[in-house]
């Protein structure tokens, strides 16, 4: 019966599959964690486009640089406005791959790996959204975000939005490359470590599922 | 693109030897790195634990290197330093425990790369080699600290090494005695040394010529040999003061040989007379003094202050201890304007029309002032009727006007500020003062703030001394009177906070002629000095003026504290040793400190320094509440 047929995929996409089969590494010191950011042209999900994709790994609190990803898209859509922001142009010289080049690049990078941003639902949504568009399925990966991750540190109640310059400027991270999306990636990166350290001292044993719980729920509770 | 390794790299191409790797080997470096957090004090490899395939640059923060068993800090690492390569050239375990002593960041880099890219650099190897052999992180720690404390030096002039006479004037055994004594009379030395291999042999001196010749016990015709005075008496070059003397005493005579090894066996160097003895003597601290007092005229004090230089120059380059360089410095400077004072006076028409003192104020007054520096002064004088207060301060103002001209003349520069006796607000009655005193304190604003501080540290130095007394205990009075002074003296001693945590690209001024220049006076050593005082007032104490003097005294009172005082008290005393070979290495206040003059080891006694600082003004927030001011 034709609508029970699995729909086919492209490989790519198979492989990506592949990394979740089997059971997940559950030791938090192996747990390899993808900290990514994409710079877009602009914040309408549906309309706009990812301009690049930065990604750094952390495993065990240590930032690895040669596990990193930095990758520019071709776009048909611009926006002159968010230039000045990510100073990325139409044509440039930086070296571009397609929008469908560089989630293959960004799948095969990340692999089972539990995906970390800061407000992490907006770059989720700009992925899945260009998934969409190559009529793949939504991302299979956990995701943590780090202002939800600071809200849960409690180290500030007033209120339940922070942003990565706030944050960077409360730990005192410094803010090079900012607008970049390897040089947030960084940032959110040792933003990240930080907050475990942080998180940590208020529960011995940190687990995903610790880090996942979302606080309101907590609060019901 | 890769922006976070390029990042890296930019970091990395400022220190040695990542400075001598083509931009291409950096950057493929970079690219491997590993960047750990670490939360202060935790470690980051621990004593005797198998090597990792890594070492490490400190990017942000500090690691501590310790050793084990002692729990002794063998090495503190800051920016752009690289730790953990030892024990991996020695492919050994870890002999040292690496632990963050603050919150740090740290590049793990991959021994491999590096191993590949420095092998083929001869230039960053051979940096390596040399930063290992001249390594002295294994040296005892504290070892280039004294240890004496003020109270056990007497003088050290005893144990000054002595310059000799070099090239000192010899013969041959065959020369005859006359021809001996020609060269001596055309040399205008009082003795000839006979060597032979240039080892030498022995010694005539004028008393010889006297005793065997002149009386016609030898003929001059006959060779040196048979009046010289043999076997020799020799030492070594590094003979001390003392051991010359007493060597001089034992073998009743005047002049030593020196050699080589010290022994008659080794090459002839030199000659010590008990005329050399004499010239060290000249120059030492109570020589100067009493030269003072003999002295007339401003000119010649200037030369004895420029010897006194020189005695600080000799005092920096034997190690000795600065307090105690300290107390000679300002002793000769207090009676070198006594006599001035002195001078003054008689130069006036008429003697002053009643009693007066004459005050050192500021780091004179601290008696901390080891380089010429300005000259901060005040005078006072007992009240008198109103209707001749007019014309006695008027007199007082022409007296205070020469002693600065003068002063001006022996070295020490006029105060810019104008903070000094010939201004008719620093010159005035006892009851003027007070008056004044009470106008400062009640109005707290940043001026009179300093005026008081500059003013607090006041020292006698000429005159009536009772006069001095009762001022101060009227200062100490009005203060009573009003807490919030101590308040706003406390906010005051907290203005310049130690600029800890930037070490490396630490607060250098910004503009003008001292740009990228640390003002180690406003940065490191007034915090110290106010802090001090503040402390010391708060307590009522009213007769110690000087620092160390101060944190000692401190230290004796709040046991509690002790620690944090003793380090002030450490780091005052390196900070005035700083500031005074700088000062005197680049022949000025050395006030400011070109970062790049400064060895690894000063910068680690720089950076404890700041701690004492942080420390010191964390107590005085506290104590006086000052947080919510802040």
């Amino acid at each position: 019966m034709s609508w029970f047929r699995k729909k086919k995929y492209p490989p790519f996409w198979e492989t990506y599959k592949e990394c979740f089969k089997g059971k997940q590494n559950a030791e938090f010191e192996k747990i390899r964690f993808v900290i990514f950011d994409t710079e877009t042209t602009g914040l309408d999900i549906k309309k706009d486009r990812i301009l690049s994709i930065g990604t750094i790994a952390v495993i065990d609190k240590n930032i690895k640089v040669s596990d990193s990803l930095e990758s520019y898209l071709t776009q048909d859509l611009f926006n002159v406005e968010t230039v000045k922001i990510h100073g990325i142009l139409k044509q440039g010289t930086i070296h571009k791959v397609t929008e469908q080049e560089g989630i293959i690049q960004f799948l095969e990078h990340i692999k089972n790996a539990v995906l970390v941003a800061h407000h992490a639902a907006f770059d989720v949504a700009m992925i899945n959204q260009a998934l969409k568009r190559l009529n793949l399925p939504k991302l299979k990966n956990k995701v943590l975000d780090t202002g939800h991750l600071f809200v849960k540190s409690k180290l500030d109640t007033s209120k339940k939005h922070f942003s990565l310059n706030e944050l960077s400027l409360r730990f005192n991270i410094p803010q090079h490359d900012r607008h970049t999306a390897s040089g947030d990636a960084y940032i959110t990166a040792i933003l990240f470590v930080k907050l475990l350290c942080v998180l940590k001292k208020k529960n011995t044993v940190l687990s995903l599922s610790y880090l996942q719980r979302s606080n309101e729920r907590i609060g019901l509770l | 693109m890769n922006t976070i390794a390029k990042r890296i790299s930019d970091f990395l191409k400022d220190f040695p030897p990542f400075n001598m790797l083509p931009k291409d080997e950096l950057l493929a470096i970079s690219k491997a790195v590993d960047i750990l957090y670490l939360e202060k004090d935790s470690d980051l490899f621990i004593t005797g634990t198998p090597i990792k395939n890594q070492f490490y640059v400190v990017k942000d923060g500090a690691i501590g290197l310790f050793e084990e068993e002692t729990n002794t800090l063998v090495d503190e690492c800051d920016e752009g330093d690289i730790f953990g390569l030892r024990a991996l050239i020695r492919k050994d375990s870890y002999k040292l425990t690496a632990k963050a002593l603050e919150e740090s960041i740290v590049y793990s880099l991959s021994a491999e790369l590096f191993e590949n890219y420095i092998t083929t650099n001869s230039e960053a190897s051979a940096f390596l080699m040399t930063s290992f052999v001249s390594n002295t992180r294994y040296t005892e720690p504290n070892s280039q600290k004294q240890h004496q404390s003020s109270e056990k030096i007497q003088d050290f002039f005893e144990e000054q090494s002595i310059d000799f006479s070099k090239n000192p004037i010899h013969c041959s055994p065959e020369t005859s005695i006359k021809a001996a004594a020609i060269i001596m009379t055309h040399k205008r030395v009082g003795s000839i040394i006979i060597t032979e291999n240039n080892k030498p042999l022995g010694i005539i001196t004028d008393k010889d010529l006297r005793i065997k010749i002149a009386t016609g016990l030898v003929s001059i015709e006959e060779s040196v040999t048979k009046i010289m005075s043999s076997p020799i008496i020799t030492y070594p070059e590094n003979i001390t003061v003392a051991e010359a003397q007493i060597a001089m005493l034992k073998y009743k005579i005047t002049h030593l040989c020196i050699t080589k090894d010290g022994t008659p066996n080794s090459d002839l160097t030199g000659i010590l007379s008990e005329h050399d003895i004499i010239v060290v003597r000249e120059n030492n601290a109570s020589a100067l003094v009493k030269e003072v007092k003999r002295t007339s005229t401003p000119e010649q004090l200037h030369q004895i202050r420029k010897r006194a230089e020189q005695l600080l120059k000799r005092y920096i380059k034997q190690q000795i201890p600065i307090a105690f360089a300290t107390k000679i410095l300002s002793a000769i400077n207090e009676s070198i304007t006594q006599k001035i004072i002195d001078q003054a006076i008689k130069e006036m028409p008429t003697p002053p029309p009643t009693a007066f003192a004459w005050l050192a104020i500021g780091s004179q007054g601290r008696e901390e002032q080891l380089l010429l520096t300005d000259q901060d002064n005040a005078l006072v004088f007992n009240d008198v009727d109103e209707n001749e207060y007019k014309k006695t301060q008027q007199y007082f103002l022409t007296l205070a006007q020469k002693i600065n001209q003068k002063l001006e003349i022996v070295g020490f520069e006029l105060c810019p500020a104008n903070m000094m006796a010939s201004n008719p607000a620093w010159c005035l009655s006892v009851s003027q003062w007070e008056q004044q005193f009470k106008k400062w304190i009640t109005t707290p604003d940043q001026d009179n703030l300093m005026l008081c501080s500059i003013f607090f540290d006041f020292e006698f130095v000429y005159g009536d001394k009772n006069l001095v007394s009762s001022l101060a205990e009227s200062i100490f009075e009005s203060i009573e009177s009003r807490d919030i002074f101590l308040t706003y003296l406390g906010l005051n001693a907290l203005k310049n906070p130690p600029p800890l945590s930037f070490f490396r690209q630490f607060l250098v001024e910004r503009d003008g002629e001292h740009k990228d220049q640390f003002d180690i006076k406003a940065r490191a050593m007034m915090p110290l000095v106010d802090a001090a005082r503040l402390l010391i007032l708060s307590k009522n104490i009213k007769t110690h003026n000087n620092t160390i003097v101060r944190y000692e005294k401190l230290a004796e009172l709040e046991p509690q504290n002790k620690e944090v005082f003793l380090a002030c008290l450490e780091a005052f005393k390196n900070l005035l040793y700083f500031r005074t070979q700088q000062g005197l290495l680049h022949n000025d206040s050395g006030r400011f400190i070109d970062l790049q003059t400064l060895s690894k080891a000063n910068r680690l006694e720089l950076k404890n320094c700041f701690k004492a600082v942080k420390e010191v003004q964390d107590l005085i927030q506290t104590r006086f509440k000052l947080s919510q001011f802040l």
